[in-house]
């Protein structure tokens, strides 16, 4: 088969790519699932095979060149096989974040007009049955497992294997049509529709070319150095353009292997069996494996106690050195390989990092001390910047250049601008081609000399060419003084108390901000544990006076180190309220991805809001909630109000 | 009513059988005490059948004696067409009856792998010498055994305690984990006492959803006991309710709940539809 190779020879769509590794690593192992207690492979043969007979089977069911299928479910090797075998028939795919409601899957599969769906089991079944009316180009459904769903009417319903049966029976009718198909890919051929979560208004489709995939995936691998024996857990959302990229697009250009967990609650202990050698993770898994840790060292027993906080605190002292391959005397490096052997080793094959080579972080801000503490171990952890529209990367740290506070240096063939305003934008081979039905936004957001907006504040430092994001450009604003307003600065200095899970800072054209809190359960219920404090809910811990107070205390040395800051100081919280119910995406205050719909919060908590800037001490309110299956209820609550202590700017003082 | 020989298709498209399980005027005594008169009542292949009734009505005792726990004085079992002669509980397990517990009886200190394992002990067949020695049939077995075990493991969303000491896991999960075991024997017909007792709305509504799972993808027959009403109409498709030993209504939920003796001497007559739903 003739398949379309690009100029510089290598190939130039995923099937290509998948045929290639047929051939290149024949028997090496592309994907693994743990099934039924034991994890089971196929190699990348097996895989092509597989991704094929799928393929034959759904052009059988009469998928057509430029449909859209969308792929819904957690992460599981039929599944990416799913979306390779669209794109062997010319369609489309579309990955839909799993635990979106019917609504929102509805939006987006009418917005793609998509025609077949496969999906993981019955739960996402029903949800597509659900709004079934309102996608009047909708046809045909394929689930993988088929647990409950024998009853169901099947005629326009398919289950995986059975689908797969029958393009393997019907293989001599399909296969020249489907090699045709394939040969008419190409580098500006569309390779993949990824939805942005839509941190503001509806999610738009973004569309990713052949083009944007490879050349991001062939140079950002090479960037890290990541080799065909590399190992990655996907356990992210595959409707997250990372996921894409690292267990698709990397892992097809490099030929490594994807791992899936066995279900969502064993991720742990799937990670500690297979040791990623490349590993990424939000901040706030790194937050939680930490808080673990902690936890349960507090239960150890003495002698482990002062083992652990011995050798932590010289692996803080060196370890980042030594990872960074700087000069450390020969005696702290006998202390540290003692601490190898002890804690540090032991601690990482506990965590799953024993064999991390390459480790990266990004989406949010992550604490410099839970960055510090990873990195101190001796894991390789970094950070990058980047969004769907870019295919990922922006600017990646280099090893030998880390550091908490800036998002790395632009990655290869990135060119970055920084706008009058402070907003960053960029040009690169992974810029998407658009978004889908949706001229004005592409307009809007990719200008014709191919530079795209990326709705980031953020600013390069001179001497090390490092990127600083400070916020999103559209939350940035004045202060009724004039100062600037960085909501995320200083939301994400309290996020990086353990206590604190959520923060949403308010104060745009006001003299005063204030602060929304959630607590986080998990740290401040242990913390209440071990004080012998009893609640029934959380609601009940948030408002208890000690946890109160803690917050207040957090909220105060926030405030001193944003006072530090001659930019940002009057960016102080003055008052703020610990909120009644964690802010949830099914009740449309976070995205998908969790980030803050300022908006949204903005609008339904106007009651808080008016007495953090009216002096009541406290304030009654009720505020709907929707449940896991969609049902609504109500909560009411009566929050207190603090006030927090500020700081002067001390170096404008001492000026004046 | 049905004849007892025929299959019928209940509403939700679900297949009953005839007649697998026949009490015939069951009486049982301990002692002087009667807690079981004269009862009769079938259980049909395939149906989720309820046994109701307030504190102290012999609805344990009844399921005692479909487990053959219990030898009642008077009155036969019959099972499968043919009269079931006194048994020891291990003979009836071997016949395809397996249950769990009101309060469960489990192996604390065992992984809840090693537990769900026991319920496949009726399958094995090679002798305790050679699982000693784990060469040939004996590790075949395990094998095929474990693989039975994995599947209900996932069936029932274990999988992430599945090395974890049953001791240490809270009480719903330990409910989970019985229910576990008992399906690893295969069952033909599954016993369930009290499957719900002290669980809070959310693990009654997944332990339901099991149930009705459990019923729809392995076919099996599932008599239980339950308190919660809710739960007993929604689930079952036929109920018997006893009072002080003795049946006062059999039926459907329906006709169930609306017979006179039922709603007075179980659901209370001043509140009847109110617990009923």
């Amino acid at each position: 088969m003739a398949l379309i190779e690009c100029p510089e020879g290598q190939p130039a769509s995923v099937p290509a790519l998948l045929h290639r590794n047929a051939k290149m690593f024949a028997d090496a192992p592309a994907y693994r699932e743990k099934e039924y207690g034991i994890w089971q492979s196929w190699t990348w043969s097996q895989t092509r095979d597989e991704v094929e007979a799928l393929a034959l089977g759904m052009m059988e069911m009469g998928l057509n060149e430029g449909d859209f299928v969308s792929i819904i479910g957690r992460n599981r090797p039929r599944l990416y096989w799913a979306m390779m075998a669209a794109e062997m028939c010319g369609a489309v795919p579309v990955p839909l974040y799993q635990d979106a409601n019917s609504e929102e899957m509805a939006y987006v599969m009418n917005h793609c007009g998509a025609r077949f769906a496969v999906v993981g089991d019955q739960e996402q079944v029903d949800k597509i049955l659900d709004v079934k009316d309102q996608l009047p180009e909708f046809e045909r459904m394929i689930y993988l497992d088929p647990r409950g769903l024998r009853k169901y009417d099947h005629a326009a319903l398919g289950q995986y294997m059975e689908v797969q049966q029958m393009g393997r029976d019907t293989r001599d009718k399909h296969i020249a049509a489907l090699e045709a198909r394939q040969a008419k890919l190409d580098y500006d051929s569309t390779g993949v529709m990824l939805y942005t979560s839509g941190t503001t208004g509806k999610p738009k489709g973004v569309v990713l070319s052949n083009r944007n995939i490879i050349e991001t995936a062939k140079s950002s691998s090479e960037f890290d150095h990541l080799r065909q024996s590399d190992d990655i857990l996907a356990y992210l959302p595959m409707a997250w353009v990372g996921d894409f990229i690292f267990s698709v697009g990397q892992a097809m250009w490099t030929g490594f292997c994807t791992n899936c967990p066995e279900s969502a609650d064993t991720m742990h202990v799937d990670l500690r069996e297979i040791g990623p050698t490349y590993y990424f993770a939000p901040p706030r898994v790194f937050e939680m494996q930490l808080t673990n840790v902690m936890i349960r060292m507090e239960d150890a027993s003495r002698l482990k106690k002062w083992l652990f906080g011995y050798f932590m605190a010289h692996a803080r002292k060196v370890g980042p050195a030594i990872l960074d391959g700087k000069d450390v005397g020969s005696g702290d490096r006998l202390k540290y390989r003692l601490g190898e052997m002890f804690i540090y080793g032991p601690l990482k094959n506990t965590l799953g990092f024993s064999r991390v080579r390459v480790g990266y972080t990004a989406g949010e801000a992550i604490g410099p001390e839970i960055f510090d503490f990873y990195r101190s171990l001796g894991i390789n952890l970094k950070q990058l910047y980047g969004q769907t529209e870019a295919t990922v990367f922006i600017t990646a740290q280099p090893d030998g250049e880390v550091r908490s506070d800036t998002v790395g240096v632009t990655c290869p063939g990135v060119e970055l601008r920084i706008a009058d305003n402070g907003e960053v934008f960029y040009r690169s081979p992974g810029v998407f081609v658009e978004y889908y039905k949706n001229a004005q936004s592409t307009a809007d957001t990719k200008d014709a000399e191919g530079w795209v907006a990326t709705g980031d504040a953020g600013f390069i430092e001179p001497d090390t060419g490092h990127l600083r994001i400070i916020d999103r450009a559209k939350d940035v604003g004045k202060m009724a003084s004039g100062a600037l307003f960085a909501p995320k600065y200083v939301e994400n200095k309290l996020k990086f108390f353990p206590n604190v899970l959520e923060a949403v800072v308010f104060g745009n054209g006001k003299s005063e901000c204030t602060a929304f809190i959630n607590i986080d359960l998990t740290a401040v219920g242990n913390w209440a544990e071990r004080n012998n404090i009893g609640y029934a809910s959380y609601q009940e811990l948030a408002r208890h006076p000690q946890v109160m107070q803690q917050v207040q205390e957090h909220v105060e040395a926030v405030n001193a180190s944003v006072a530090e800051d001659e930019m940002l100081s009057g960016c102080q919280v003055h008052r703020f309220v610990v909120l009644h119910k964690e802010l949830d995406a099914d009740d449309g205050e976070l995205t998908r991805t969790r980030k803050v719909r300022r908006r949204i919060i903005e609008e339904k908590y106007a009651d808080i809001i008016a007495a953090l800037y009216d002096g009541s001490p406290q304030v009654s309110t009720e505020t709907e909630v929707t449940y896991e299956d969609g049902r609504k209820g109500s909560i009411k609550a009566t929050l207190e109000v603090r006030s927090a202590k500020v700081f002067a700017d001390n170096r404008k003082m001492a000026a004046e | 009513m049905k004849d007892t020989a025929e299959s019928y298709v209940t509403k939700d498209g679900r297949t009953i059988g005839p007649v697998v399980m026949e009490m015939k005027n069951i009486t049982l005594r301990f002692g002087g005490v009667e807690a079981i008169k004269d009862i009769s009542f079938d259980i049909r292949e395939g149906e989720i059948r309820a046994i109701i009734g307030p504190n102290g009505a012999g609805k344990s005792s009844m399921l005692n004696v479909i487990s053959g726990f219990y030898v009642p004085q008077e009155g036969e079992v019959w099972y499968k067409g043919s009269r079931r002669p006194a048994m020891k509980p291990f003979e009836v397990a071997q016949q395809g009856i397996a249950r769990t517990f009101q309060n469960i009886a489990l192996f604390e200190g065992m992984s809840v792998l090693d537990n769900v394992m026991t319920g496949r002990l009726t399958h094995m067949k090679t002798g305790m010498l050679s699982q000693m020695l784990w060469r040939g049939a004996a590790e075949r077995e395990e094998v095929e055994n474990r693989e039975v075990a994995e599947k209900i493991i996932d069936f029932l969303e274990i999988q992430a305690i599945r090395k974890t000491p049953v001791a240490r896991l809270p009480y719903g999960l330990k409910k989970r984990v019985e229910l576990a075991r008992a399906l690893a024997a295969e069952p033909s017909i599954l016993l369930l006492d009290e499957p719900m007792a002290g669980m809070n709305v959310e693990e009654k509504e997944d332990m339901s959803r099991f149930i009705l799972d459990v019923n729809d993808e392995f076919g099996t027959t599932i008599a239980l006991i339950e308190h919660d009403m809710g739960v007993v109409m929604d689930l079952s498709d036929r109920v018997v309710v006893m009072d002080y030993g003795k049946k006062i209504g059999d039926g459907t939920p329906h006709e169930v709940r609306n017979n006179q003796a039922v709603i007075d001497a179980y659901l209370g007559v001043a509140h009847d539809e109110e617990d009923a739903t």
